[in-house]
């Protein structure tokens, strides 16, 4: 009797504990007037993209709230910050949306749109937000080249935060030790090679640095192999077939095998799991000559006040030089030089319990003053709106640089769902170079690659 | 006039059995439905952390279902569409044979023969030393991976690493030039303190006296261990090696040191997956490898435990 009892007792002990776990899983229902949002983005006080954190916690948050409380409104935001690598961000942000969880308003690059939006894990802002969203005042000001990166079958889907695009940073410093110009401007791939040659026989440890293998994700790709394929005629999908192995991939990894096979890059720093990070430092310690990258680099590494990798002297050290086609007029559509384009996106999260007060918070982010104030001190950005550009990229010779130079001459990757894979077969071929492959063969082998990932040889381009 | 005969006292065996039986027909009296209410909490949590997960991997290893992209909305049937892909794929061979090496090397090799070794080296120590010795090898197993995982990424570096100055071959890229090495001899040095903590209380269970009758009698060292102390700790070795075997086969530490690179050359089976599925975003195909995993850690304790079983 008393061991029934005891086993009766274990038996409510557990009941009572799985009925107490269940009330924990449920909503606290809320039901106050306080409407709660949260905002993710990959960044984090103290570490990546120390900055945009800091603007969101110090400035957008007390504001958009004061702002809602002269509305009447009660809103609490909340930051929720990530500080890691974009693809870990991605998996992250996929499990929170398969899930139906996630921040109310979310950053994703704008490569994952497609992705995203086939999967459902982000819809129309018409449809979750309303007639708002396609009357935002701030469209009129963004060009449509920028606007088209956040549409996904006609349809758009977030914001654009920015744009940005691709240069060669070299050390001027190292430069005037190697005999070259602090003007320098290569016009062919052989004269960047003519100028590693220069900087090796100078004692530079690494003479040029260009993003390879898969370690380093899409940074690869937009700082690596796309920038050298447009250069070489070629696009990753053009007229819906995609590009194999065809000649200016095997051009563009031709490069990479003189480079890495040659002695003039450190194929191992590209092989590292933080080879990334670590050429930004080795940059700003003066160990490499030439370094291909994007305007991030500039803004949020070597950047004197928040970079990750900060150079004191970057204004004076640290030049740049447009990415030059593989000769004059070889480059896509003909041109002399190149580059790749991308740009983050910020949308509302479709779980979200109050889509209209997000959209708020994300048109708030994108207004001309938020935009002004999140760019001032030094922490300049092309930012989506052509009124503020005008104003902000005034003193910035860099960025004024992209926007006026590059931009006219910038490629944007293809805005579908198969992409990201793509890429990182991309990637894997590069990696195979930098490990020794014959680009022939590592070319052949992205090819088979690709045939299983677009579905077969017939959606690819001889 | 006949005397009535009692009965002979029952034995004391007898009554004991007598109760027993009382017992276990109270015990059947209460019937199958007490021994489910006992049982039930357990297998509801197995079925729900056990069973329905490894169904439900088996399932989506018969999809095409992904992270991202429209089969991640609407995944559809592929059979065995997913295994077909794996036997094919050289990486997934490549990263067979990578976990082999990295299971026979940090967990067979590296932690039974270190951990039993330093266990009896320190067998009749006491004293400073032994837990000098204890303490070290026990702290590598305390630390939380990730923790650990940084202090040898900096120890293993190719600029300033504390290995490289130690040896004076500064340059030398322990985990791009050695990888699989790297992280053979960073397991073994985390996972040795079980098995010596187990060899340590397995040899304190072995009799003095048939050592000592072994060195009467004239045995070597080797012919001790191999003749009195193997013989008694037999269970306690294949326990271990079934343990430390599985262990590693499922360890995902590596990916903190190496990412699986350099070029895939320390992508083991688990780093294999988590690439495939997460950072890839093919759920489908990264359950089917989830399926092989398990066939093959199936396997591997099956085949321990009749070893153990053989000559008990």
């Amino acid at each position: 009797m008393a061991l029934r009892k005891r086993s009766m007792g274990v038996v409510a002990v557990i009941t009572a504990a799985g009925l107490g776990l269940a009330a924990c899983g449920q909503s606290s229902g809320g039901g106050g007037e306080t409407i709660e949002l949260t905002i993710a983005q990959n960044a984090i006080a103290g570490g990546k993209n120390a900055a945009a954190a800091q603007y969101i916690a110090d400035w957008v948050i007390p504001k958009f709230e004061a702002a809602q409380k002269a509305k009447g409104k009660d809103v609490t935001v909340k930051f929720v910050p990530s500080g890691v690598d974009d693809e870990q961000y991605k998996t992250k942000l996929s499990l929170d949306l398969k899930s139906g969880k996630g921040a109310d308003v979310i950053d994703i690059d704008g490569i994952w749109a497609g992705e995203f939006a086939e999967a459902g894990y982000i819809k129309p802002l018409s449809e979750l937000v309303g007639a708002e969203a396609e009357s935002w005042d701030g469209w009129a000001q963004i060009p449509e080249a920028v606007q088209a990166m956040t549409e996904f079958n006609g349809k758009k889907y977030a914001l654009p935060v920015g744009t940005d695009g691709r240069v060669l940073y070299f050390n001027k410093n190292l430069f005037a030790k190697a005999g070259l110009p602090a003007d320098w401007q290569p016009k062919s791939w052989q004269e960047i090679l003519d100028a590693g040659a220069k900087l090796k026989s100078s004692g530079v440890p690494v003479p040029i640095q260009i993003n390879a293998g898969t370690a380093m994700g899409e940074a690869t790709s937009m700082q690596g192999v796309l920038p050298l394929l447009a250069g070489a005629g070629g696009e990753v999908q053009k007229d819906g077939k995609w590009t194999g192995a065809s000649q200016p991939l095997k051009d563009a990894l031709g490069l990479y095998q003189k480079i890495y096979g040659g002695g003039l890059g450190d194929p191992k720093l590209q092989q590292e799991a933080k080879g990334r990070d670590k050429s930004f430092q080795q940059f700003a310690e003066g160990k490499i000559g030439i370094l291909m990258e994007g305007d991030y680099f500039w803004r949020g590494v070597v950047n004197p006040k928040t970079g990750v990798a900060k150079m004191a002297d970057r204004d004076q050290t640290v030049g740049y030089a447009m990415i030059p086609a593989i000769e004059p007029g070889k480059g896509i559509k003909g041109q002399d030089f190149v580059s790749m384009s991308g740009g983050a996106l910020r949308t509302v999260n479709p779980n979200s319990k109050h889509p209209k007060e997000a959209f708020e918070l994300l048109a708030f982010t994108l207004s001309p003053e938020a935009l002004k104030e999140e760019t001032k001190d030094g922490n300049v950005r092309i930012t989506p709106r052509a009124d503020v550009n005008k104003e902000i990229l005034a003193g910035e010779p860099l960025l004024t640089f992209i926007s006026e130079k590059v931009l006219p001459v910038t490629a944007y990757r293809p805005p579908v769902a198969l992409y990201p894979q793509v890429s990182v077969a991309l990637q894997e071929a590069t990696a195979a170079v930098a490990g020794g492959t014959a680009p022939d063969q590592a070319a052949a082998d992205y090819q088979k690659k690709l045939e299983g990932i677009v579905g077969g040889a017939g959606n690819i381009a001889s | 006039m006949a005397q009535a005969i009692s009965p002979p006292e029952a034995p004391e065996a007898d009554r004991g059995t007598r109760e027993h039986s009382r017992y276990s027909s109270d015990a059947a009296g209460l019937g199958k439905a007490r021994a489910g209410v006992f049982m039930a909490p357990a297998l509801l949590l197995i079925a729900a952390f056990l069973v329905f997960p490894a169904l439900w991997v088996l399932y989506l290893g018969l999809t095409n279902y992904r992270l991202t992209g429209i089969a991640a909305a609407e995944p559809q049937f592929v059979g065995l569409g997913n295994l077909l892909d794996a036997v094919s794929n050289p990486t997934f061979w490549s990263s067979t044979w990578l976990t082999v090496q990295f299971v026979l090397g940090s967990a067979v090799i590296g932690q039974v023969g270190l951990g039993f070794t330093i266990a009896w080296l320190l067998r009749d120590r006491r004293g400073p030393l032994k837990r000098v010795v204890e303490g070290l090898v026990i702290l590598a197993w305390i630390l939380p991976s990730a923790i650990v995982s940084f202090l040898w990424v900096a120890l293993l570096d190719r600029d300033g690493g504390t290995l490289n100055a130690l040896l004076g071959i500064p340059g030398t890229a322990w985990l791009l030039d050695h990888p699989m090495l790297s992280i053979i001899v960073f397991n073994t040095w985390r996972g040795t303190a079980f098995s010596m903590m187990l060899y340590g209380a397995a040899l304190a269970n072995v009799p003095p006296s048939h050592l000592e009758s072994a060195r009467l009698a004239g045995a070597s060292g080797w012919q001790q261990l191999r003749d009195v102390v193997f013989p008694h700790i037999r269970g306690h070795i294949l326990t271990n090696l079934l343990l430390i075997s599985l262990w590693t086969f499922n360890d995902f530490t590596p990916f903190l040191l190496t990412a699986g690179g350099p070029d895939g050359k320390s992508e083991i089976l688990a780093v294999h997956v988590y690439k495939v599925a997460l950072q890839g975003g093919e759920l489908g195909y990264g359950a089917a490898v989830s399926t092989i995993i398990l066939l093959i850690n199936l396997v591997v304790a099956v085949f321990y435990l009749r070893l153990l079983r053989s000559k008990k």
